[in-house]
């Protein structure tokens, strides 16, 4: 690659207004510095905010941290300043193949096979949502080191491995799929979650997740009713419920509707008890 | 009686006993669209709040394959918030006290989303 950082750094620090952050972005995020990345990248959209290319470039950094929530708004920008942005189109189509909603991937690739029908990445992907290929190794416009595409090999979780769900949850009735701890940010702590077909989605609900415990607590504030204590959900075909094990986590715990919200509640303060005491041995 | 036309739909909620308020919320911006609130609650702030809670809710279950929330309730020290999504992206809000019977308000809840759809 002709482009270095120090290059290319220097070009940006000459002319704070040139383009070129998005190179040196995407260079950053090649080498996995990805702090530096964003820092790039959010430097770029503060002068640059109706680019859409610097949209595309903090979500692609955004989804390569596994923030999808982000890199979803950050996508979904990109195609509000340019509707036929490819990078965007097929961004998409990665969370939404990610998260299992093939229509919805689908749907995203065929508007970039329509702007860019000679895209052979394209062709690959639109062959692995329909399970005609195996999963190369990235649907982003950049290839990756670790193949994001692959919804069977989970993403890195350094937490989670760090801390096993069994060492938190061990003994509770589901610690292997449907109990999830995370702290204030949405980091996964321990425990995991499938959907019912046993795709991991752990680390995506965990980044929908992240700011639930900020704005109940506001809610709560705001009506001056004191704290929460709980949130529980019901789904067509499961529920939820969410607690709060101490002041900078949370926990959920999931289960089908055959078991009453009562208790799931019930269970949702036990699995809440036995994390407190995990938190506290890890300190 | 408000001259609105969820004056009907929010009427059901707020008969039962225990239900400070309820209001119906556009989803998409967490703008009120009617309310019938006891005074001193800050409807636009809480419809905000619970209408970005619902997205996150959607989004998380939907993921989880568990399908889009039917209801949610927000157990608080002193009270609850209780949720029902409605049709045409609104949503059915009842704010309670904490003694309230929560089986009987998520009854009303969906008999209004329904009357409000």
């Amino acid at each position: 690659m002709p482009d270095d950082v120090k290059t290319l750094t220097a070009e940006l620090a000459r002319d704070p207004q040139s383009l070129v952050f998005l190179r040196l972005g995407e260079l950053l995020r090649h080498k996995r510095q990805f702090d530096a990345a964003t820092r790039v990248a959010l430097h770029g959209l503060e002068r640059h905010p109706h680019q859409a290319d610097a949209h595309d470039l903090y979500a692609r950094i955004l989804a390569d941290r596994h923030d999808y929530e982000r890199a979803f708004d950050e996508w979904d920008m990109t195609l509000r300043i340019a509707p036929h942005h490819t990078g965007a189109l097929k961004g998409l189509a990665f969370l939404y193949f990610k998260v299992g909603d093939l229509a919805q991937a689908e749907a995203h690739l065929q508007g970039a096979y329509r702007i860019e029908p000679d895209d052979p990445s394209i062709v690959q992907a639109f062959a692995v949502i329909r399970g005609e290929a195996p999963p190369p190794p990235t649907l982003l416009p950049v290839a990756e080191p670790e193949p994001l595409l692959s919804r069977d090999a989970p993403p890195p979780r350094d937490s989670v491995t760090a801390f096993p769900e069994a060492q938190v949850f061990a003994g509770l009735e589901g610690a292997q799929e449907g109990l999830l701890l995370l702290d204030a940010a949405g980091l996964v702590l321990g425990g995991a979650l499938k959907t019912p077909d046993g795709v991991d989605v752990t680390e995506v609900v965990a980044a929908y997740l992240a700011g639930v415990s900020q704005e109940a607590s506001r809610t709560a504030k705001l009506l001056g009713l004191g704290g929460w204590r709980g949130l529980s959900a019901e789904g067509q075909s499961g529920q939820v419920h969410l607690v709060q094990p101490t002041p900078d986590s949370m926990l959920l715990v999931v289960r089908d509707r055959s078991v009453p919200l009562g208790r799931l509640g019930m269970l949702a303060q036990r699995a809440a008890q036995a994390s407190r005491q995990w938190l506290e041995r890890q300190r | 009686m408000s001259a609105s036309p969820f004056a009907h739909a929010l009427d059901l909620i707020t008969h039962v006993r225990g239900v400070r308020g309820a209001m119906v919320v556009a989803r998409v911006d967490g703008l009120v669209v009617a309310e019938q609130l006891m005074e001193g609650i800050k409807g636009g702030a809480v419809a905000a709040l619970a209408a970005s809670l619902t997205g996150r809710l959607q989004r998380a279950m939907v993921t989880a394959g568990l399908g889009p929330s039917q209801f949610w309730h927000l157990q608080c020290d002193q009270g609850a918030l209780l949720v029902v999504p409605a049709a045409d992206s609104l949503l059915v809000v009842a704010i309670t006290e904490p003694e309230v019977n929560v089986g009987l308000v998520r009854l009303e809840l969906l008999r209004a989303a329904e009357a409000a759809g």
